[in-house]
């Protein structure tokens, strides 16, 4: 049981939560994620942390109407109770002194990557962030983002914000004029693939953290798995972040579509219910 | 022991015990037929998620416990993992005492219900019965009997909880919340500790809950037997993944002086061949846990399942059982196990796979999948499979399967359910590295105490046996309880002097 603290709508399709949760407030680190189930005939879905606040108890989730729990979590309250959240689950961002971090976000991807570019900041890392989204209502958290960057890019499809362009145009420009030594994406699946193949040219080692579909979230269904290397990996247990250059982003994008004709029509018929 | 055989034969000369004992000439008992399980009818039951076996009346249970000889030498008590006094609770039935009966089951099994349809009766007390050893008939129904007396008392509202010695105030945590870690909790709270049990997922049960199919053991016996355990003054914790929500050293520094591992085997095993990660080829677990943890088949729930109509599930033990009728009864019009040794090697208990034969089951022994095949959106729709043939005896004493070159062909499938097996959860041990592990993971320890490397850490069930059946883990839950009390006392009596 845990309850709804805060709300806070970043923009027609995404909400940030602010969530009691005092446990996992304080193992929380930089890259972990949680599996949240709304109600009792609810679903399990992972939800990576994008802040946590120890000493108020509290986790900070943000979320993207795209089915129909995602929907009826955007459509919750203050003061409202999530039945169950489990974590902190996943492995955490390893954090060193590299150098200089690229860190590419798109979407509400930029969720996750906020702990995570914070903690390279604070490792002592120049950090400098492409922030990407279709157009300027999509990008967020963009405030939260520029105070721990040393440079900060937006990048929108329209061009109604920030520059024109996809987020790895936004990369070629900062990896054409400095010396990157580390790059971290996350963001829909072909945003990071395109990400990573725009590193790779560049022989920018990267890492990109996975949201694939999963059940338990601790090693027990296997509906995570990505391949990774030629591998078989899970992402709740082996990851969420992998070797970018590594990870078979196709067989993922394919994975992720798994139940896209069902949830289409339950995500239907519950707007009609609406 | 001797301490057991003497408690056995005494009670074996209470006057109650003689009395019914010498009701019925032994001559007479074994003449006896043993007892049907009246069952659903196949077609019927294949198409609801309702219970397979629908248990035995009362007077089907009394006629069955009078074949029972009352054996001076019990031999069926050496063959149940967690010692139930078999005799003592088949006469209870035989005299008509129901509830008392029922009271003789919870002495040493916090789980009877459970254990009643679960249990591989047929290769433990049963297989020990002296109508076997001896008569070469048919056993007695002990399986059967133990599911009467504890539906009995459930459905009575006249449930007995057993007695709880006073509190000691020590606190010991019990991680996951499967059957070895109930078995623990049940002895430990009886003994006066105050157990915690801290499960990862949100319901409690492990995989008497996310495993095992309603039609097998409903959900509903298995939450009768944890309020038991609750109404005993057991708590439990769910979302808490011990390792991460919270280390075992919080939980120490919050005054948990011992605990027991019972995490399971949660990771699924895959076979590694090309096109395993199409979409629509699952593990069991995610197949069996979408349907009976998430309800995924009843649309009320959010929770998705894909419905094949044509399913292959690769694997021969229980689980395969389980997830090969799962699919008939959503709808499949083809369910297919798909097994590389022949039908008599299968590890699945016989009465499942005799089950699924009646249910339409399709059968293909001596098969084996090499490689998987999908349409445009990466959806299965074929398997390439390879005959195979009986070798020389491997490591299992089992015949090993040898591929037959040249045998390759194709079958039409949609759905793929793969149940080979499970590899140890990772979490604990990962999260604490001074815990000795095997090579393939599972936890080391002493075989009588269930102790770990770590003194207050013990473990059992499938983290340790690396995948084995609900009764083992519970008699190692057991042996873990008495393991855990003698080293909590110990260490109490060296703090004392």
């Amino acid at each position: 049981m845990n309850k709804i603290i805060e709300k806070e709508q970043l923009n027609n399709n995404v909400v940030k939560l602010i969530i009691d949760a005092p446990r996992i407030a304080e193992k929380r680190k930089a890259g972990h994620f949680v599996i949240v189930k709304i109600d009792d005939k609810g679903e399990r879905i992972p939800l990576t942390i994008a802040d946590a606040d120890a000493k108020k108890g509290t986790i900070t989730l943000v979320i993207q109407k795209v089915g129909v729990t995602s929907h009826k979590l955007s459509l919750m309250e203050e003061g409202d109770i999530l039945t169950d959240v489990v974590g902190p689950l996943g492995n955490a961002t390893e954090i060193e002194n590299e150098g200089t971090v690229l860190c590419a976000g798109g979407g509400v991807g930029i969720a996750p990557l906020l702990p995570i570019a914070r903690a390279f900041k604070e490792a002592g890392n120049r950090v400098v962030s492409v922030l990407a989204a279709r157009n300027k209502d999509l990008i967020i958290l963009e405030e939260e983002m520029k105070e721990c960057s040393d440079e900060l890019i937006i990048m929108t499809d329209d061009g109604s914000y920030g520059k024109q362009g996809l987020v790895t145009h936004g990369m070629e420009e900062i990896l054409d004029k400095e010396k990157v030594n580390l790059a971290v994406t996350i963001g829909p699946a072909i945003m990071m693939k395109f990400a990573s193949q725009t590193t790779k040219k560049y022989n920018v080692p990267t890492i990109a953290s996975l949201n694939t579909i999963m059940v338990d979230g601790t090693g027990m269904c296997g509906a995570c798995r990505v391949t990774v290397d030629g591998k078989t990996k899970f992402v709740c247990v082996d990851g969420p972040e992998f070797d970018a250059h590594k990870i078979d982003f196709d067989e993922m994008i394919m994975r992720l579509g798994a139940y896209q004709e069902q949830e289409r029509k339950d995500y239907e018929n519950y707007l009609e219910t609406l | 022991m001797d301490n057991i055989q003497e408690t056995l034969k005494a009670e074996r000369q209470k006057p109650w015990r003689e009395e019914i004992r010498k009701a019925i000439k032994p001559k007479d008992r074994t003449s006896m037929q043993r007892v049907k399980m009246p069952e659903q009818e196949p077609d019927v039951r294949n198409k609801n998620h309702k219970e397979v076996n629908r248990g035995l009346t009362e007077q089907m249970a009394v006629k069955e416990a009078q074949r029972c000889l009352d054996c001076a030498n019990p031999t069926c008590i050496s063959g149940c993992p967690v010692g139930i006094n078999i005799p003592k609770f088949i006469k209870r039935i035989e005299q008509g005492e129901f509830l008392e009966s029922a009271k003789v089951l919870k002495e040493t099994n916090a789980l009877p219900a459970v254990c009643g349809r679960v249990c591989p009766q047929e290769v433990q007390c049963e297989a020990s019965c002296f109508y076997v050893q001896k008569l070469k008939k048919d056993p007695v129904a002990i399986g059967f009997l133990e599911r009467f007396a504890a539906d009995y008392e459930r459905n009575s509202g006249n449930i007995s909880i057993p007695e709880v010695k006073k509190k000691n105030g020590i606190k010991v945590g019990i991680i996951g919340s499967g059957p070895s870690g109930l078995a623990v909790a049940g002895d430990m709270v009886k003994w006066g500790y105050d157990v915690t049990v801290f499960e990862a997922l949100h319901e409690i049960g492990g995989v008497l809950k996310y495993g095992i199919p309603e039609f097998r053991l409903p959900n509903e016996i298995v939450d009768v037997e944890i309020e038991n355990l609750k109404s005993m003054g057991v708590k439990f914790k769910t979302n808490f993944v011990v390792g991460t929500t919270g280390s075992v050293d919080d939980l120490r520094e919050e005054g948990f002086e011992a605990f027991f591992v019972g995490s399971g085997a949660g990771l699924p095993r895959f076979m590694n061949i090309k096109g395993e990660n199409y979409r629509r080829i699952f593990s069991s677990n995610e197949y069996l846990t979408r349907v009976n943890l998430m309800n995924a088949a009843n649309p009320d729930y959010d929770t998705p399942v894909f419905s094949g109509k044509n399913v292959a599930v690769i694997g021969g033990g229980n689980t395969a059982m389980d997830s090969v009728r799962t699919s008939k009864r959503l709808g499949a019009e083809k369910s297919m196990i798909i097994y590389r040794r022949s039908i008599e090697e299968m590890p699945a208990r016989v009465e499942e796979v005799e089950h699924a034969k009646e249910e339409d089951i399709i059968f293909m022994n001596l098969n084996n999948p090499v490689e998987y095949f999908a349409d445009e959106n990466g959806n299965v729709n074929r398997m390439r499979v390879q005959k195979m043939e009986l070798g020389e005896p491997d490591s299992s004493g089992r015949r090993r399967p040898v591929p037959l070159e040249g045998s390759e062909y194709e079958v039409d499938v949609d759905t793929v359910v793969v149940a080979i097996g499970v590899s140890p959860n990772p979490l604990i041990p990962a999260s604490m590295p001074e815990l000795d592990v095997t090579d393939w993971g599972t936890i080391k320890v002493d075989q009588d105490s269930m102790q770990s490397s770590v003194e207050d850490v013990f473990a059992g069930g499938d983290i340790v046996r690396g995948g084995a059946t609900v009764i083992l883990a519970m008699g190692d839950g057991r042996k873990a309880a008495a393991g855990m009390h003698s080293y909590i006392q110990e260490k109490a009596g060296k703090r004392k002097s």
